[in-house]
């Protein structure tokens, strides 16, 4: 289970896209994994052959335990062996050639939800001993189509979605039904139903699924505002020449090669940010350690609530063009709540837009252990001078907040001066 | 493509990019874009969704011509590529 953020603990296992004898390359994903983050896709690092599943579905695991046991690929006898029942295996002591070791320590075993037929069920973990729960029978080989949303919310209620019928276009699940099964739905219960009691106190009306990420939000935020010494710069910048530069392409162009003026921004903060180093990397252990790149945390607001800032490796290294693709695939993700392991960890330096809801300015909280976020309100149509003429310009307002430990204002200010002759520069960009 | 094929697609594409809108009511005649909070990405995810499903590009220009379902099959209705 790996680590995708300080503060994580453990995560639950809610899928498997491996079996065992399956050959993995590297940036595979073989699992999701749910976490105060939302449904995150674990990729894998190496290639390998699948040797063996150590947990089984719906397992919370801790931090640094071992999901699955590989073989390196060329030394693996057994490759050909089908994923058959454990019983007629006999478990090796001492497994030669693993690439990770066999030890599992659930944290808490919740009853399997027997979705697959029993031959696909991943092994049982030798290291827990009688523990481990036998599905009560396969059920239906096929998967419901339950939408992401109801899935968070049965979840949260402690609701087993066995019980929910689906209601939505071709019988999907969704967040009505789900709720109708809690009792908070407006009409009337489904006669095949039977209420469950909910697992925690979850008030009517409350957006219920975001409770184990408000709480991650709530931890990081306290944290900061407790630890860090913001300051709050603000400078609005004439956007009129990106934005005509980008409409002009745009026109040109095919909508799969479509830029938005967020793509921009991106990377006139990262170039801003190799000007003024101080404010990309992080604070660790009362000192600062600058990155050699700038890796940029992209807060996307999740429609149930709650936030997810995937990262886009080495934006001032990028052309805007692959900025957009990269941009365009975390948000789709994200939408879909389905991030990739490696693109939740580290960021260097993190951007929050509020652009589209039409808020001028916002002022926001630098997530630990970076020392900046930088923020964009919306771009508005404002009187503006230039060369002692009025005119009307499409501006942007952008802010910075900063960690005092690691800079000054002074070189906040800099960088924000950068930041607006980048973006007055869009064809360098 | 028939009319309901093309609200299917146009459905589908903007399920890709709002999945937790998946089988909830949507009132046709009104903005998309309000009703599921879309912004400006997801709204140009949602055009190449389309694109892909349907062969008909949206230019910026016309974005306020397909603002909602119904005013966005007729707009796809009335490009459809012949060949099709």
């Amino acid at each position: 289970m790996p680590s995708l953020g300080a503060d994580m603990e453990s995560g639950i296992l809610i899928e498997w896209l491996v079996k065992p004898g399956d050959r993995v390359h590297r940036g595979d994903i073989v699992a999701v994994v749910e976490t105060d983050k939302g449904a995150i896709e674990i990729e894998i690092f190496e290639d390998a052959i699948v040797a063996e599943l150590l947990i089984a579905l719906d397992t919370e695991v801790a931090v640094g335990t071992p999901l699955a046991r590989l073989d390196r690929v060329g030394q693996q006898p057994a490759v050909a062996a089908p994923p058959t029942a454990a019983a007629t295996r006999t478990p090796p002591v001492q497994p030669p050639k693993v690439a990770t070791p066999v030890q599992a320590t659930p944290v808490q075993r919740t009853p399997l939800q027997p979705a697959k037929p029993a031959a696909q069920q991943p092994a049982a973990p030798r290291a827990v001993p009688a523990s481990v729960p036998a599905p009560a029978q396969p059920a239906a080989a096929v998967r419901r189509k339950i939408s992401p949303a109801a899935r968070k919310h049965a979840r949260e209620y402690g609701i087993d979605l066995d019980r929910v019928v689906g209601t939505g276009d071709g019988g999907v699940v969704t967040v009505a039904d789900v709720e109708q099964l809690h009792g908070i739905g407006s009409s009337s219960p489904a006669a095949t139903a039977t209420p469950v009691p909910p697992r925690a106190a979850a008030p009517p009306g409350a957006a219920p699924q975001s409770s184990a990420m408000r709480r991650a939000i709530a931890a990081s935020m306290s944290r900061s505002k407790r630890e860090i010494p913001h300051y709050y710069l603000a400078h609005t910048i004439d956007l009129e020449p990106a934005l005509r530069w980008l409409e002009q392409r745009n026109a040109a162009r095919s909508i799969a090669q479509r830029l938005v003026y967020g793509a921009l921004l991106l990377k006139a903060v990262a170039l801003a940010a190799t000007e003024v180093r101080c404010l990309n990397g992080h604070w660790r252990d009362a000192a600062f350690t600058g990155s050699a790149t700038v890796d940029i945390g992209v807060v996307i607001s999740l429609r149930g609530g709650g936030l997810a800032a995937p990262t886009l490796r080495d934006v001032a290294g990028a052309d805007v063009d692959a900025l957009m693709d990269a941009l365009k695939g975390a948000t789709e993700r994200a939408r879909r709540g389905r991030l990739k392991s490696s693109e939740l960890t580290n960021a260097t330096i993190t951007v929050s837009s509020l652009g589209d809801t039409g808020v001028e300015a916002v002022y926001a909280v630098i997530h630990p252990p970076q020392v900046a976020i930088v923020g964009f309100g919306a771009v508005l149509s404002r009187p503006w001078v230039i060369d002692g003429g009025l005119h009307v310009r499409r501006v942007i307002t952008a802010t910075l907040a900063a960690d005092h430990r690691a800079s000054d204002g002074h070189e906040g200010a800099r960088f924000l001066a950068a930041l607006a002759r980048h973006l007055a520069n869009p064809e360098a960009l | 493509m028939n009319p309901t094929q093309l609200k299917d697609a146009v459905l589908e594409a903007l399920y890709s990019v709002a999945p937790e809108a998946e089988g909830e009511q949507l009132d046709p005649a009104a903005n998309m874009r309000d009703q599921l909070d879309i912004d400006s990405m997801d709204f140009l995810n949602f055009l190449v969704a389309l694109k892909d499903a349907v062969g008909v590009e949206v230019p910026e220009a016309d974005y306020m011509h397909v603002a909602t379902l119904d005013d966005c099959v007729r707009y796809l209705a009335a490009r459809l590529p012949t060949a099709t």
